[in-house]
């Protein structure tokens, strides 16, 4: 092979897989080819060029890579017509996996003080509960060891593990309170005042609180500071969750509809009406394209909100749904009373999809449930899936219970990113790493990839340098014709005149150069005023002139 | 029913004794990680941050420099760690820039030393003989040796100063101002009233190449194509001359005269001049009728250029007292260097590695600097080194984001150069909006582009390449 034709070789667009798609990020080069032949700008061609190059190898070789990963994904299959997967039952799925896998499913039969809330740390190593009547405890549930329990003799609605298990937080009957892993109350959150959810943003470091005051509040626990307070108007939230893809709060309220926050804006991003009663719940799936809720309507509803379309609805559940949720491989789970049922593939748009509910026409292509199970005399408060694990965590009444879940969890995770098998050693480092790397709350975005991008209609909105001097002129001009402080108004008595208070909200000890105006027009109004008297005393005609004061008052 | 979990034995995961390192799976599915784009934006910003916190360029002056300026500065080609300097007050220092010490020193000429180069070391039998040339105000070229081991043993400076090391002299009539040897056989051509040839083993000069009258005062052979070298004289001129032909090629006149010339030691056709009209000139020998690239940023005369050996950055020092950097593909410099005591900057050179940058001043001193400030040079752990490199490739990704383009562009310049250039700022663009006054009456006045205004003319006229084709096509035509 001569070397002209080997270098060819060498530069030809990788090989085409089929996983691919999976590995293209949005915006990436192949949606829109660009045309090379219109740029005229040689560097910016090459430019360009190279770092299409770069992003299609990177894809390339990212997809060829995928079938070296260690592990296989789970899952349950029928072997004839007549089985049903939704027909299994926990115990057949317990005698029929691994010993590790069978004992990973739990039950904690904690009857006192139910119902119970429960919170897996991201790794999926840690368990966080918290009983409705004051129970917490955070434990390493893999190894059975405690690692703080807690009474608080006071009414627990939500708790969460913040940045890692060394942290967390507890919504309680009025204030929210952070606990470190012993259980030593660290911080009273005082303005997050009877907060019912409790969401951690792990990128952001930020604890994000909503309940009964209809207040959305963002606390940075890195530094301690409030972030930003967002008052939601629509009255106490009564569903929230957020969107692991672009870090969005989703709340729901009570009158169906479902509201997208951002720390940097005061108003709601988006507004869904997404039932016809109060919000129950909502699941986000982690890709951030898909969000299922239910609500008090016996409805459940899943869409794309990517375009914000409904993709399915379910209008006729038995009793409403209570909690939804979704796992990495994108199977929803939700509850509904003592019921948990799982239904796979449902994120799908075409209609054979649509998750089905009892019979619903019989039709043989319809997605019955993947899984179901039911709690007997027993009521689901919360569920949750364990992180790269194969289990459904269910906390209820009278405690916390495990459902093996086959195909629920991600396989294969990335140690550089959350490491279920972390030493004390590499949690530390990463803890640091995420500080270093802390984003900041002001870029939270429906588009987490826009930084870094050209706005091209920046130049639209940009201020032109015409425009940028007009304001400015236009600023000074008001400086100039005191249009920022209050007008004179000789006919109002002293102590009732504008700048006066004005003058009493400024602070006393500061004076500037505004201050000085004010003092100035003052002047001029008491002058005003005290010639309005002399005017209707008859001591001066109302054409009078005082020539000398005149004269001289070129100088004031 | 077939079933089937996630079968994950932590004893594949958690390392068995303390020694090992634990199992780092990747899955690069980007949905397990989300805010790649913005995270990475927070690194490259951490990571401009750090390197402007790392940003120490000086690294300290060898010995205790010259007792007078140091004007010529010569590098040793085949060396890293030598070099030669020569001040005005004719003394020639050799230098170890590893220990910063000096090798050797001698009370050389009775004038200002104008040119200093070291010679290629095959030209003795002994591989390990290092030869030096030095010329001068006082009509004299000398040839030394300064073999480090000659040297060794004397430590007072009574001693150095001998003229020891002086081999052979040789004599002219005129006052000599450049020097430079050819790359690989014996001549070497001095710069002065008249340009000359010379054989290292004759003591008269082989030929004169004088091509109009005026004085050279500067040589530069080109160490590629070797037969090939440039001068620079007093009638702003740049001369090219092929020993082959033992002749000169071309000549171009420039508005204003050329300090220094510099031959790209990559591609053996480009070279580099620093002018006297602030600005560095990028050209091409094979048609000079243009510059390829203008280095502006200098607000005074540039007083010496070099290429870095990697061919794409070139070092400059100015009269301003400043040394820039520029990266040859850009206009602007990504770099500037001063300090407080440094005055007017006669010399800089790059070192052999491309690491350092040398610079010789009117103060005396000769220091050494880091090419890139924020670089360290000891040895790094692998894991340091990927992060550097990370670093790198995110800074240059993340580079045109207006907060990172403001830290990693933001120097502190002394006030005298911020004041001047404010002052050259206002003037260029009166000039500018002179120029966009009178065209607007005059529709026929020429555009004269910026790489194009220097050139006065060039004795060899190059063709259009646009005029080329409409002969063409005009010939044909005829036939």
């Amino acid at each position: 092979m001569t070397p002209s034709t080997n270098n060819r070789k060498a530069k030809r667009a990788p090989k085409q897989r089929e996983n691919q798609s999976k590995f293209e990020r949005p915006g990436g080069n192949n949606e829109k080819k660009l045309n090379y032949k219109q740029i005229k700008d040689k560097k910016l061609k090459a430019g360009l060029k190279k770092i299409d190059d770069e992003y299609r190898h990177a894809v390339a070789s990212a997809a060829a890579t995928e079938y070296l990963l260690p592990e296989s994904i789970g899952f349950m299959e029928a072997e004839d017509e007549m089985e049903k997967t939704f027909k299994v039952k926990q115990s057949e799925i317990k005698s029929s996996v691994d010993v590790t896998t069978a004992n990973k499913a739990m039950d904690l039969q904690l009857k006192e003080f139910g119902p119970y809330n429960i919170n897996y740390s991201r790794n999926g190593t840690h368990l966080l509960i918290a009983g409705r009547k004051g129970h917490v405890a955070s434990m390493d549930w893999r190894k059975g060891v405690l690692r703080a329990e807690l009474n608080l003799n006071e009414s627990c609605f939500d708790a969460v593990y913040l940045q890692n298990e060394q942290f967390f937080a507890v919504a309680q009957k009025k204030y929210t309170f952070i606990y470190d892993h012993e259980g030593v109350e660290l911080h009273r959150l005082k303005q997050h005042i009877e907060a019912r959810h409790l969401q951690f943003l792990p990128y952001h470091y930020l604890l994000a609180t909503a309940g009964e005051t209809g207040w959305l509040k963002y606390q940075d626990v890195s530094t301690g500071q409030l972030v930003s307070e967002l008052r939601t108007k629509l009255g106490p939230t009564t569903a929230m969750t957020q969107n692991p893809w672009n870090a969005i709060m989703h709340l729901g309220h009570s009158n169906g509809t479902v509201s997208l926050w951002s720390p940097s804006m005061p108003q709601p991003l988006v507004k869904l009406l997404s039932a016809r009663g109060p919000i129950n719940s909502i699941a986000i799936d982690r890709s951030g394209y898909h969000m299922v809720t239910t609500g008090a309507d016996k409805s459940m509803k899943i869409w794309d909100i990517r375009n914000f379309k409904e993709l399915h609805s379910i209008e006729n559940l038995p009793t409403p749904g209570s909690n939804v949720t979704i796992s990495d491989t994108g199977l929803i789970a939700m509850s509904r009373g003592p019921h948990v049922t799982l239904w796979k593939d449902a994120l799908r748009s075409n209609r054979e999809a649509k998750p089905c509910y009892g019979s619903m026409g019989g039709n043989a292509n319809r997605n019955v449930p993947y899984m179901s199970h039911m709690f007997p005399g027993n009521k689901i408060n919360n569920i949750q899936f364990v992180p790269f694990e194969d289990l459904l965590g269910v906390g209820h009444e009278t405690g916390v219970t495990n459902l093996i879940i086959p195909g629920s969890g991600e396989a294969n995770y990335d140690a550089l990113e959350i490491n279920p098998y972390e030493t004390s050693k590499q949690r530390q480092e990463q803890e640091v790493r995420t500080l270093l790397n802390k984003l900041p709350a002001d870029t939270i975005t429906l588009d987490p990839n826009v930084i870094g991008t050209v706005d091209n209609s920046a130049s639209g909105t940009r201020l032109t340098a015409k425009d940028l001097a007009e304001i400015t002129a236009q600023s000074l001009n008001q400086h100039k014709e005191n249009k920022d402080i209050p007008e004179i108004k000789p006919d109002v008595k002293g102590k009732n005149s504008g700048l006066r208070s004005f003058l009493r909200k400024k602070k006393q000890n500061v004076i500037d150069e505004r201050k000085l105006r004010v003092q100035k027009q003052l002047e001029k109004e008491k002058s005003s005023r005290q010639r309005n008297s002399k005017i209707r005393s008859g001591e001066i005609s109302e054409d009078h002139k005082d020539l000398v004061g005149e004269a001289l008052g070129r100088f004031s | 029913m077939k079933i089937k979990t996630i079968k994950r034995s932590a004893d594949d995961y958690v390392p068995v004794k303390s020694t090992q390192e634990s199992q780092l799976p990747r899955n690069l599915n980007p949905e397990l990680h989300p805010f790649e784009r913005a995270r990475e934006y927070t690194k490259a910003l951490t990571a401009t941050k750090m390197e402007r916190m790392f940003a120490k360029p000086f690294v300290g002056q060898l010995g205790y420099g010259h007792r007078d300026g140091v004007y010529v500065i010569a590098k040793n080609y085949r060396n890293l760690n030598k070099l030669a300097t020569g001040s005005a007050d004719g003394v020639i220092k050799y230098w170890n820039m590893s220990t910063r010490d000096e090798v050797c020193s001698f009370k050389a000429h009775y004038g200002l030393i104008t040119g200093l180069c070291v010679t290629p070391e095959h030209l003795s039998k002994n591989k390990n003989d290092n030869f030096m040339l030095s010329c001068s105000d006082d009509k004299t070229v000398k040839l030394w040796s300064v073999n480090s081991e000659d040297y060794v043993n004397l430590k007072d400076d009574e001693q150095l100063n001998t003229t020891s090391g002086l081999l052979k002299t040789f004599y002219s009539d005129i006052a000599f101002q450049g020097i430079d040897h050819h790359r690989s056989n014996s001549n070497f051509v001095t710069g002065g009233a008249q340009i000359q040839l010379w054989d290292s083993n004759r003591s008269t000069p082989l030929s004169n190449l004088s091509w109009g009258a005026d004085n050279i005062t500067t040589v530069k052979f080109n160490q590629n194509e070797t037969d090939i070298f440039a001068s620079a004289g007093s009638d702003n001129s740049i001369v090219l001359y092929d020993l082959r032909t033992n002749s000169p090629t071309q000549k171009i006149v420039q508005t204003m005269r050329t300090n220094a010339i510099c031959w790209n030691p990559m591609e053996a056709f480009n070279f580099v001049i620093g002018n006297e009209d602030h600005n560095a000139y990028y050209y091409d020998m094979r048609n000079m009728s243009r510059a390829i690239n203008v280095f502006k940023d200098h607000v005074s005369a540039v007083m010496d250029v070099d290429f870095s050996p990697t061919g794409d950055e070139i070092v400059t020092g100015s009269y301003d007292k400043t040394i820039r950097i520029f990266k040859t593909n850009q206009g602007h410099s990504r770099e500037i260097y001063h300090t407080k005591r440094m005055q007017h900057v006669f010399q800089v050179k790059f070192s052999m590695d491309s690491k350092y940058v040398i610079s010789g001043s009117d103060d005396g001193n000769v220091r050494l600097w880091r090419s890139k400030a924020w670089e360290r040079s000891n040895v790094k752990t692998t894991k340091e080194k990927n992060k550097l490199e990370y670093d790198e490739k995110l800074k240059e990704r993340f580079r045109h984001m207006p907060e990172i383009k403001r830290i990693s562009k933001h120097r502190h310049v002394p006030i005298v150069v911020k004041k001047a250039q404010e002052i050259k700022n206002i003037e260029l663009n009166s000039i500018k909006r002179r120029e966009m006054n009178e065209r607007r009456t005059r529709k026929d006045m020429e555009f004269r582009s910026e790489r194009k205004k220097q050139i006065v003319g060039t004795v060899f006229q190059y063709e259009d390449k646009n005029v080329k084709k409409d002969k063409e096509l005009k010939d044909s035509n005829k036939i």
